[in-house]
């Protein structure tokens, strides 16, 4: 006989989820360190971020998390191809995010703002920080953007594959609770970075 | 039921079963007692490099000035004695082994709750280790900074300090996984009426630790990232001539570290917890309050990171403040100290060798613990700190706690994993080589640290010379003992051993010896009434 625990599995996950977060938190704190030491800095330097295109990566970002919710549902009901479609779509807001992050970042390393940069070295120490942990907590959240999305796409196949069904969906769970997690880091993540000017 | 899963005649997990067979067999398991038993030899093999290590420095030591190697070699020596010692045998050390072996067991389970998850963190750990290591032999020269990677000189040095801090990074997402892996097998998998406070102390103090594992690792992993950017990219996060703050790193290591230390001596407590009520016959005192500590240890000792930095630079409040938390923590460690002593009483002792080693056990922690106290304390801390009397604190503790416990289990456990007896008599020799080396090579540590010899340097003043001949000298009498009991342990020609061999009451002593693959023919259930302790 099969051993089967989907509480057991979800609180596996969320465990998972708190060292996620603690993980951040020491980049949080770093930042809250460092805001305070330069406080002026921070705030210059800021200006420099692009509201706009961070504050459409935060509505992405919230749709996607919206369809990951909605395909579990989907799922819970066993309309399997509809879940297919959110968890789609859910894929496709990930890559808008990526396609904004790289206008983004790709902008910044045009303009000369990238770590070890030429023009970097001259700025005084607190913008250089705040550069630095942009490219820092921006880049480690990005990359837990990728993990998850490959994460959805395994998962997305294995719904497709009806493997994952209306009496067997706990995978699919963890996969929408960890994709909630990327979701909410950033939410943290936009007004730091962008909105505190 | 008991008596059905006493006779069970399915084959031990040492025999190949599955469809692999041989060194495939064991590669591939998801048998939380084989995945034990390949952590230990792990751990083996490293705890024997990072002895020969410190030995290697004791000889050094042995006159004032240079004898055999220079001070780049010796800093060198001492950093991956720490990184080996540290990251690689006692902070996985008792948990994956013990914790894998027979924990699962303990609570009436067939196996952890993610058993491939567990496979996984094995391979994590010895990448990691591999990683770590690796700094030894390529790039730039072995590291130099110590294993606590102190900014900004750790962003300095030209040595391989990046192989060394990812080896770091990997080891501890692999701890991660176990604590994970504990936690959820402990809260899901405990047998049918055995609640959190009928559940035996060794699991108990596995939960404390898995939570501490869990909640503290994740800071240091992201530190130690920071230290890589830092190197590559010259991100100022640490570094003081590029805007950074040192001392921002050190509160972000020691976050972790200091828990890191309670990682290491939870399970330790537990392994002792365990062994004193079977050789006392007695059911243990205090149980609760045991239990308890345990969660108190681990909440509390989150707080007290900056003790290790009272001469850093930081508030008189800040100091204050975590010196007092310091003492709070030495409160639920004494807890389980007394439990222990008044469980002896009025017991029928026997001193056979586990009992032996937990009797060294509590005698060196409680040093290590005391001494501990005088650093704790603000004004005393100035003068001791960075001396060789911390580097005698804590080898009280990490050796003189962890490794006596490390040796007490496996001498209580060695029975069930193997299906064998050893030689108490070399055993008994053994603990006695081992405790009195021990002493000697770490106690006239104090002393000098007091006078004022400080740690980590490879020369010192000709008036330390005696208290660091003796501690060489106590080095040799402990390598002899490592030997007599390492040569016991292998020496698998011991007598067939029973089920029971020490009637003990927890659930791993009511399967056979060595415990079959799926560990119960029928699971075991807990009654009303049963207590995980029921001795008269």
């Amino acid at each position: 006989m099969e051993h089967r625990d989907d509480i057991g599995s979800k609180l596996g996950m969320w465990v998972f989820i708190f060292t996620e977060i603690l993980l951040f938190g020491g980049l949080f704190l770093v930042y809250a360190v460092m805001r305070s030491n330069y406080s002026t800095e921070f705030h210059q330097a800021a200006h420099h971020l692009n509201t706009f295109i961070g504050a459409i990566n935060t509505v992405v970002l919230l749709i996607s998390s919206a369809t990951v919710a909605m395909s579990i549902t989907a799922v819970q009901k066993g309309d399997n191809r509809r879940a297919v479609i959110f968890l789609l779509i859910t894929l496709i807001c990930a890559g808008i995010f990526l396609i904004n992050k790289y206008f983004e970042w790709g902008h910044k390393i045009h303009i000369g703002l990238y770590p070890r940069s030429n023009l970097m070295v001259t700025l005084n120490h607190g913008s250089v920080m705040f550069f630095s942990l942009y490219f820092f907590m921006t880049g480690l959240h990005m990359f837990h953007l990728v993990v998850g999305a490959i994460i959805l796409t395994v998962i997305m196949i294995k719904v497709h594959r009806r493997t994952i069904n209306a009496g067997r969906y706990v995978l699919l769970e963890n996969g929408g609770l960890y994709w909630h997690l990327v979701d909410m880091i950033w939410i943290f993540l936009f007004p730091l970075l962008y909105l505190l000017t | 039921m008991i008596e059905a899963n006493l006779h069970n005649s399915a084959p031990s997990y040492l025999s190949d079963t599955g469809k692999h067979k041989g060194l495939m067999a064991w590669l591939t398991t998801t048998d939380h007692k084989r995945i034990g038993l390949m952590y230990m030899y792990a751990i083996m093999v490293f705890f024997i490099v990072g002895v020969l290590l410190g030995e290697l420095m004791r000889l050094e030591l042995f006159f004032p000035g240079q004898q055999f190697y220079g001070p780049q070699t010796y800093n060198g020596f001492f950093t991956i004695h720490g990184i080996i010692m540290i990251f690689t045998v006692v902070i996985p050390g008792l948990a994956v082994v013990f914790g894998n072996i027979i924990m699962p067991i303990m609570i009436g389970a067939k196996d952890v709750a993610f058993p491939r998850l567990n496979l996984f963190s094995f391979y994590l750990y010895i990448l990691g280790a591999t990683i770590a290591l690796s700094s030894q032999f390529m790039g730039s020269g072995p590291p130099d900074t110590g294993w606590t990677f102190y900014a900004p000189y750790s962003i300095q040095t030209h040595t391989n300090v990046v192989a060394a801090v990812f080896g770091a990074f990997v080891l501890g997402f692999s701890s991660i996984l176990t604590g994970l892996n504990f936690i959820v097998t402990i809260h899901r998998l405990k047998a049918p009426g055995m609640t959190f406070f009928k559940m035996p102390l060794f699991p108990w103090s596995l939960y404390a630790t898995a939570w501490i594992q869990v909640l503290a690792t994740p800071i240091v992993g992201i530190t130690l990232l920071m230290i890589i950017a830092e190197r590559w990219l010259r991100i100022g996060f640490f570094d003081p001539s590029l805007g950074g703050d040192p001392i921002l790193y050190q509160h972000l290591f020691w976050i972790y570290s200091h828990p890191a230390v309670y990682i290491m001596i939870l399970p330790a407590m537990g392994v002792i917890t365990e062994i004193i009520p079977t050789f006392t016959q007695r059911k243990i005192f205090g149980y609760r309050a045991i239990a308890l500590s345990s969660l108190a240890i681990a909440s509390v000792g989150y707080f007290v990171w900056a003790h290790h930095m009272f001469t850093s630079g930081m508030s008189i409040t800040a100091r204050w403040v975590f010196s007092l938390l310091t003492f709070l923590v030495a409160i639920p460690s004494a807890v389980k100290v007394f439990n222990w002593v008044t469980t002896m009483y009025r017991g029928s002792i026997d001193v056979k060798p586990p009992f032996l080693f937990a009797l060294g056990f509590i005698f060196l922690f409680m040093i290590g613990g005391l001494s501990g106290l005088v650093q704790g304390s603000l004004a005393t801390n100035i003068h001791v700190h960075d001396t060789s009397f911390v580097v005698a604190h804590f080898h009280y503790i990490v050796f003189g706690g962890v490794g006596f416990a490390f040796f007490a289990a496996i001498h209580y456990w060695y029975p069930k994993i193997y299906g064998r007896m050893y030689n108490y008599k070399r055993a008994n020799a053994a603990f006695i080589f081992l405790f009195t080396g021990f002493n000697l090579l770490y106690f006239p540590q104090f002393v000098i640290g007091m006078m004022g010899m400080p740690r980590r340097y490879f020369d010192f003043l000709p008036q330390f010379t005696l208290g660091h001949q003796i501690s060489f000298f106590g080095g040799i009498i402990l390598l002899i003992g490592l030997i007599i009991m390492f040569m016991n342990l292998f020496n698998r020609k011991g007598i067939k051993a029973s089920a029971n061999p020490w009637g003990g009451k927890t659930l791993e002593w009511t399967i056979p010896s060595p415990p079959p693959a799926e560990n119960f023919e029928i699971m075991p259930v807990m009654g009303e009434n049963e207590e995980p302790y029921d001795y008269k």
